[in-house]
């Protein structure tokens, strides 16, 4: 079926409410430290408290003795048991050929801790305050180390050193584009703009902090590993390929209720390992659920880049080419997907939604004394979008050219398109996009507005934004030349029971996204049933075959391209059934609304019906077909789904205290066919809350000398609360993917890559008649006032 | 030591340590894991229950502190017919919820909030909801939720 048929059925484009929320809302959703379980222990870990050192000694003799202490182990138990460290999915190879500097990632430290939170030992007794008190009184002794924070640190001659696998604490240096061609273009430029910026470390705090509970059952020699992630499949192959040694069918990994991810809950982290190792060495059930200072301290962070770029412009303001310097902070040590985050998910979106002929970005990736940085809500292509939006922005102004206009005039505009930077366009409408935020802001009223506000002693200004991302994370074969060590397809099944109802396995899952309902109403269109008979089961590799998860916005466009497969197997077979029951072939079997028909008759049998005639064969071709409705299909993506769209962004400005308002936002998507409109505009909020967030609040701050956390609570690190924020106005355009069958494009990750650049344009815009040309996120009072004074002072 | 609470319309006592927190009570004695704990600041408000009508982050009381007095939770919203209560069925009808762990605490600030101040509007409510964090729904929704929450309480 083609994505132009699929947009036309029944339920797709409804707001049909979700499935999912009656057990969240009667507090019946069971999160991993909901799970009750015999048997069960506590885990705790003891953490470094210094950023880079030593370790001497770790003496658990007085530990031990505490009440209730079952085991602690320490690094030493680890690599007696021959336990791995944590791998990294993504190999990126070097400019000279070289692969990618990987140094070991122990679960618990090996004699040197490398981060503030970096594992040191667990603790397991029975009850969580013994494992608490026990683990004050396991005696490590440091030797504390000087330590960097600042990727600008570790970079600099005679820096501490992390790694003896990576020396001058430089993971890679990489590029893409042609540097030649870039710096020719330079050379004929009329004019060059210029940028620096930074683009802040940010916490991404999912409200249920991570937790993981190791079962182990000596009948079976089977383990069941519960834990708050996105992507089970992925975490057991991970855990027992790479890290356990184990065969995949002896684990089992069980995502439950997931209470939000944002990518933090990618990746396989040390302590699920922990759990699930001990699980068989103690013959218990081990759990352990992070607190929220364990989860600033040790989940993976994100963004972190430091930038210069610079843009050559022919005299009527065309852009001819982007130059890019990026050093990427990657903390620590690898995490799982660390590496792509700063490289394909950044570099190869430079290219934006202009026709800039040629784009050259080297990107140096570093290591420092903090936890490690990942993907988070967007990863990569927000702080792309960040730098190229800043730069088109201070491009109009250098070239006294409009907001729009300077847009305007480099859209690509004829699509397939193929950037200077990998990527290929298939489809999309960046004009519309922009014509309709500019109504939805009512940028015709902004000076109206802005002598009102001027009126009051405030400062009011207009920022623009045009994203474009790359989504529906991605061709296997394209992936894996780009260094991924994983396939990145997704699997469904999809299994008709004999009464007519409908369970649908997918890899995707849902920490909030709402499957269980927009998988469903596809599943729903397709077959002509009700969504109240289609259940959706997600997050247990014990039940769903296989799958690779959920992040980059992906799980529509793959994990619903996948359900579309087994549906069009499951649809074939029963037009097989059908074509014997009403004795036609098969080739005249129309189906639609649920029934079949045979062409050109009022001969119709129901879908129920069908399903009933699978599963009580008595009148069935057995010679030639097979009983059931049971129909499983991996789907691989031919391209990436690019999403798109302009967000504008107005705010007020106080220029005495630097407070700075949201006072309108206004977004308008390209994401392709849109199944859920309901639920598509509550994923726009939920991004534009953390890119707003970002812009003006939220900041991941090291001491730079000490390199220790000083935003590790809520108390320290800004969270956006309601009064933050405005009335989203959100409009939408829509150019179907042309790569899928669902012409989807994703939307989960939009409104946090397109937001942050809107805002701080918005505040620079404010801040022009007072001389203020650059600000760096998040643009807090301080730093709003700050740049004020600064710009008064020259 | 023992302390007598009601909770949900039922009296119950709790042999707990005496530093044994009111949201630690209720999820580990009385197992009733709807009521989330999200932080430890008491800054995210997941773990807000109603004790004696007045919505409070259990989180941030000892047990010992709220003996003798009559403990909601989000379990105990609900009609006894299952029907969900009104502020409930707003959250469910706006889209007010996306991930579900800060909801129950949510939804219980929202049902104080509409019992204090039946008549709020937006500003109110985003003022009034300050002390409860989400991190998935930009709380356009759950904004949306209230007022129409308000609206069926008072019908």
């Amino acid at each position: 079926m083609g994505s132009n048929d699929f947009a036309t059925l029944p339920h797709i484009g409804e707001s049909v409410l979700r499935k999912e929320d009656e057990r969240f809302l009667t507090g019946v959703g069971q999160y991993t430290d909901d799970i009750q379980l015999n048997n069960l222990v506590h885990a705790v870990f003891v953490r470094s408290p210094y950023a880079h050192a030593n370790i001497r000694s770790i003496n658990k003799t007085e530990a031990l003795a505490a009440p209730g202490v079952i085991a602690i182990y320490d690094g030493q138990d680890v690599t007696q048991d021959n336990i791995n460290g944590l791998p990294c999915g993504w190999l990126i190879t070097d400019t000279d050929g070289q692969p990618m500097k990987e140094p070991p990632h122990p679960i618990l430290a090996n004699g040197k801790v490398r981060y503030v939170g970096d594992h040191v030992a667990m603790v397991i007794a029975d009850t969580l305050e013994q494992a608490r008190d026990a683990a004050e009184l396991v005696e490590v002794d440091y030797d504390a180390l000087p330590a960097i924070a600042d990727v600008r640190d570790a970079k600099a001659e005679g820096s501490p050193q992390l790694h003896d696998e990576a020396p001058d604490n430089h993971c890679y240096k990489w590029s893409i584009g042609d540097k030649g061609e870039v710096d020719a273009a330079f050379e004929k430029a009329d004019h060059i703009t210029k940028i620096d910026l930074v683009n802040n470390r940010l916490v991404p705090n999912a409200m249920e902090p991570r937790a993981a509970i190791g079962c182990y059952n000596r009948a079976s020699d089977e383990y069941t590993l519960y834990v708050a992630n996105q992507n089970p499949h992925v975490e057991r192959l991970l855990l027992t390929a790479f890290v356990m040694g184990l065969p995949e069918h002896k684990v089992r990994v069980i995502a439950p209720d997931v209470g939000g991810g944002f990518g933090s809950k990618i990746y396989l982290y040390a302590e699920d390992v922990c759990v699930t190792w001990a699980a068989k060495k103690l013959n218990r059930n081990i759990k352990w659920a992070a607190d929220r200072t364990e989860a600033f301290l040790s989940d993976a962070h994100g963004r972190d880049h430091v930038t210069h770029a610079e843009m050559a412009l022919d005299k009527d303001g065309h852009f001819l080419a982007l130059r890019v310097q990026t050093d990427a902070n990657l903390g620590a040590y690898l995490s799982t997907f660390s590496t792509a985050i700063p490289t394909i998910l950044y570099a190869t979106l430079l290219a934006g939604q202009y026709k800039t002929p040629q784009v050259y970005v080297e990107v140096d990736a570093w290591f420092t004394n903090t936890a490690p940085v990942d993907a988070y809500r967007g990863a990569g292509r927000p702080e792309a979008t960040y730098l190229l939006e800043r730069m088109v922005s201070r491009c109009g102004w250098e070239l006294g050219l409009s907001q729009e206009e300077i847009r305007r005039r480099n859209f690509i505009t004829e699509f397939p398109y193929q950037t200077p930077v990998a990527l290929q366009y298939d489809v999309g409408d960046f004009p519309q996009c922009l014509d309709k935020a500019t109504a939805l802001a009512d940028v015709a009223g902004f000076e109206a507005r802005k002598e009102a506000s001027k009126a009051k002693g405030l400062l009011r200004g207009l920022g623009y934004s045009s994203y474009i991302e790359a989504c529906g994370l991605a061709p296997s074969n394209l992936a894996g030349a780009l260094g991924a060590r994983a396939g990145l397809f997704e699997c469904g099944e999809v299994r008709v029971h004999p009464t007519g109802s409908v369970t649908v396995f997918t890899g995707s899952h849902s920490h909030g996204q709402g499957h269980e309902t927009t998988f469903a109403q596809v599943v729903a269109a397709r077959l002509g049933i009700p969504v109240e008979n289609v259940d959706i089961v997600h997050g247990d590799t014990g039940r769903v075959p296989f799958g690779m998860g959920t992040y980059g916005s992906r799980s529509i466009s793959v994990g619903g391209s996948a359900i579309m497969r087994a549906i069009d197997k499951i649809e074939a077979k029963a037009k097989k059934i059908a074509a014997h029951l009403l004795e036609a072939s098969d080739t005249d079997i129309d189906f639609a609304n649920g029934e079949f028909t045979v062409k050109g008759t009022d001969k119709s049998i129901p879908f129920a019906q069908i399903a009933l005639t699978a599963y009580v064969p008595h009148n069935y071709p057995l010679e030639t077909l097979e009983p059931g409705l049971n129909e499983t299909a991996f789907y691989d993506p031919t391209n990436f789904t690019f999403p798109s769209g302009t967000y504008i962004c107005e705010v007020e400005v106080n220029p005495e205290t630097g407070e700075t308002r949201v006072d309108r936002f206004s977004a308008a998507d390209d994401f392709g066919t849109i199944i859920n409109p309901m639920i598509v505009e509550g994923q726009v909020h939920g991004g534009l809350a953390q890119g707003i967030g970002q812009a003006l609040m939220e900041n991941c701050v090291y001491d730079r000398e000490t390199a220790q956390l000083l935003t590790g609570s809520f108390m320290d690190y800004t969270m956006p609360r309601a009064d933050d924020f405005p009335e989203f106005k959100i409009d939408h355009v829509c150019t179907p993917c042309t790569t899928n069958p669902l012409g989807t494009k994703g939307c989960g990750e939009a409104g946090a890559i397109g937001s942050p650049p809107a805002v701080i344009n918005a505040v620079l815009d404010a801040l022009a008649p007072l001389g203020v040309k650059d600000l760096d996120m998040p643009a807090t009072p301080l730093r709003v006032w700050e740049a004020i004074q600064s710009a008064k002072a020259q | 030591m023992k302390t007598e609470i009601t909770i949900n319309g039922r009296a119950s006592t709790i042999e707990a340590a005496p530093n044994t927190l009111l949201a630690q009570a209720i999820r580990e004695h009385l197992q009733l894991t709807g009521t989330h704990v999200g932080c430890d600041t008491a800054q995210c408000g997941a773990c807000t229950v109603l004790i004696n009508g007045d919505a409070v982050k259990s989180c941030n009381v000892l047990l010992a502190q709220v003996a003798g007095c009559d403990i909601t939770t989000i379990e105990g919203l609900q009609s006894e017919d299952g029907t969900m209560h009104p502020m409930q069925q707003a959250f469910k009808d706006c889209h007010g919820l996306q991930c579900g762990f800060c909801t129950t605490g949510m939804v219980m600030s929202a049902v104080d909030l509409c019992r204090k101040h039946p008549k709020a509007d937006e500003s109110m409510i985003r003022e009034l909801l300050e002390g409860n964090i989400c991190r998935c729904t930009g709380y356009q929704n759950i904004v949306k939720a209230v007022q129409q929450g308000a609206t069926n309480m008072n019908t």
